[in-house]
């Protein structure tokens, strides 16, 4: 048996909800295969959450991810709300909303910041993350906090947005827009960046389909799919938006999706702080029955599904969560086989699974006795860019 | 005051390790290196390696798989080395103090310098923190 020359790759992944870790088999430059495992950075949040009453498990399940500390709890409110039919006054829904889209804005802006590191352009990183924070202000502003909101609540939410904050939100979010319509131009107008990602890490419309991938990993693959328009929840069922959705399935078309997702964000913030009905934020249910219930959101990453069992007593029996990133990790061994290694860590970006794993690379290449860390990974693929550049004669 | 505490506390070089968190203490860590708080005036930047670094930013609720990889980092750091403990759950485990996979706080693995309080503690006092850490760098204080 001949010996391949490995990359291992984690387990710990300080960006991800799920950190994993993955074995990248190479032969010379080229990706052969890629072993994926999950399961590390494991806290036990289920059973925590079963130990703990309805009312305190959100604040459990807020701190699953720290990116999405919006979905999981709406995730789970909807799951407990299942359960007993309670129904969420009209402006609780409403508030849900526009939480939500904040929070996928700051996802994604944070996602081209990040893609922008590792392509070697460390303006964008610094621009994608100082663009982000008027959201986290507007975070701050509403919630009190800039990550972990603590919003929600079973049966509404646990703040209203004030008279006040519309107008704040409205004058901060035409700011985020004129610096997001400058970032749209820089990334998607870029030559090198359309010679470094365009036909890179391709995933087929078909393989999205067999792999179950969600979100923008499918939506980038031509799959129409979005929980918010399939099975609406909050108030995206009364407002006019669309789902992006591109044909090409490439790391540039997954970057199109988010950086297009987030002008829909936009649109749907002011539509929902237009629309928004006076009245009660709170339904305050009393008892939560015995039974089942599940809740579906769509988080920026994809759909996220929660599982509640209750007996009738105020804690869950049984808590099941399954973030979107469980989907979408088995489509990077898809769509890395074939490349090259420099060009692994953004089809391993492409998916959004929060790369500091990359921070923990390794390359061990036996024949040419080469160790290589993250850094080195990073730089190899900072390198493509500049050579990229040179050939095309961009200073 | 010596040369070498001088030295340091002008250009604390760090370096990140999670273990077992909800992401929001890295990002802010980020954040902070980032235009609007940018901690890199104060001289303070991520390296790559432990070996490198001087000081240790710990985050996340060290769960078991962690504690054996946090002990070798502090072991693979030069000395004077100082840690950092981020956030509720680096202080004493936040939340997951009840979980099963989370046995001790991380100031049982490793001798831990300065805690950094919140959840996620805030880029003014994450910078409030680190103001801390180079008096006590500056007082000649081991920890």
């Amino acid at each position: 048996m001949s010996y391949k020359p490995t990359i291992p790759i984690g387990p710990y992944h300080p960006l991800q909800e799920e950190p994993e870790f993955y074995k990248l088999v190479v032969d010379g430059e080229k990706v052969v295969d890629v072993d994926v495992r999950i399961g590390w950075n494991h806290r036990g949040i289920e059973k925590i959450s079963e130990s703990k009453s309805f009312d305190q498990s959100i604040f459990i399940v807020e701190r699953i991810c720290g990116i999405c500390s919006s979905s999981h709890p709406i995730t789970c409110v909807q799951a407990v709300e299942d359960i007993a039919g309670i129904e969420v006054p009209e402006r609780a829904l409403y508030i849900r909303s526009i939480i939500q889209e904040l929070e996928r804005l700051h996802s994604h802006m944070l996602w081209v910041g990040l893609a922008g590191h590792f392509l070697g352009y460390n303006t964008v990183f610094m621009w994608g993350w100082k663009y982000r924070e008027p959201i986290c202000d507007i975070m701050e502003t509403v919630t009190g906090n800039r990550q972990n909101y603590a919003m929600l609540k079973v049966g509404g939410v646990r703040r209203d947005i004030e008279k006040e904050h519309v107008s704040y939100i409205l004058t901060r979010l035409d700011e985020f827009l004129r610096q997001l319509d400058l970032l749209k131009g820089a990334v998607l107008d870029d030559p090198v960046i359309h010679a470094r990602l365009k036909g890179v890490g391709i995933l087929t419309k078909e393989k999205a389909v067999d792999y179950a991938a969600l979100g923008p990993t499918a939506r980038a693959s031509g799959v129409d799919i979005d929980v918010r328009r399939d099975h609406p929840y909050a108030a995206y069922d009364r407002i006019k938006w669309n789902v992006i959705t591109q044909s090409e399935g490439d790391v540039f078309a997954k970057t199109v999706v988010r950086i297009l997702e987030m002008y829909e964000s936009v649109s749907i913030i002011r539509q929902c702080l237009d629309d928004m009905p006076k009245g009660p934020i709170d339904s305050k249910p009393k008892d939560i029955p015995p039974g089942e219930g599940i809740g579906q959101v769509e988080a920026p990453r994809g759909e996220c599904i929660h599982y509640i069992k209750s007996d009738g007593t105020n804690s869950p029996v049984r808590h099941k969560v399954r973030a979107p990133t469980y989907m979408n990790f088995p489509t990077f061994r898809e769509t890395v086989i074939g490349q090259t290694v420099s060009d692994a860590t953004i089809i391993l970006a492409a998916i959004d699974p929060c790369y500091c794993c990359t921070e923990r690379m390794l390359v061990v290449d036996t024949e040419d006795k080469d160790l290589m860390n993250a850094q080195g990974l990073i730089r190899l693929s900072q390198e493509k860019t500049r050579r990229l550049k040179d050939e095309m004669g961009i200073k | 005051m010596g040369i070498k505490e001088k030295i340091l506390s002008r250009s604390i070089y760090v370096f990140h390790v999670s273990s077992g968190s909800c992401n929001n203490c890295d990002i802010e860590l980020l954040d902070c290196l980032t235009p609007r708080y940018d901690i890199e005036r104060f001289g303070i930047v991520l390296v790559g390696s432990v070996r490198h670094a001087d000081a240790l930013f710990c985050t996340g609720s060290t769960n078991r798989l962690c504690v054996p990889r946090i002990k070798k980092l502090y072991e693979q750091m030069p000395k004077p080395g100082f840690i950092v403990a981020w956030g509720a759950c680096g202080s004493s485990r936040g939340l997951f103090k009840d979980s099963y996979n989370t046995d001790r706080p991380l100031d049982e693995v490793i001798p831990v310098d300065i805690y950094i309080p919140g959840c996620p503690p805030k880029p003014e006092a994450i910078i409030a923190g680190l103001v801390k850490l180079k008096e006590k760098i500056l007082a000649g204080k081991k920890g």
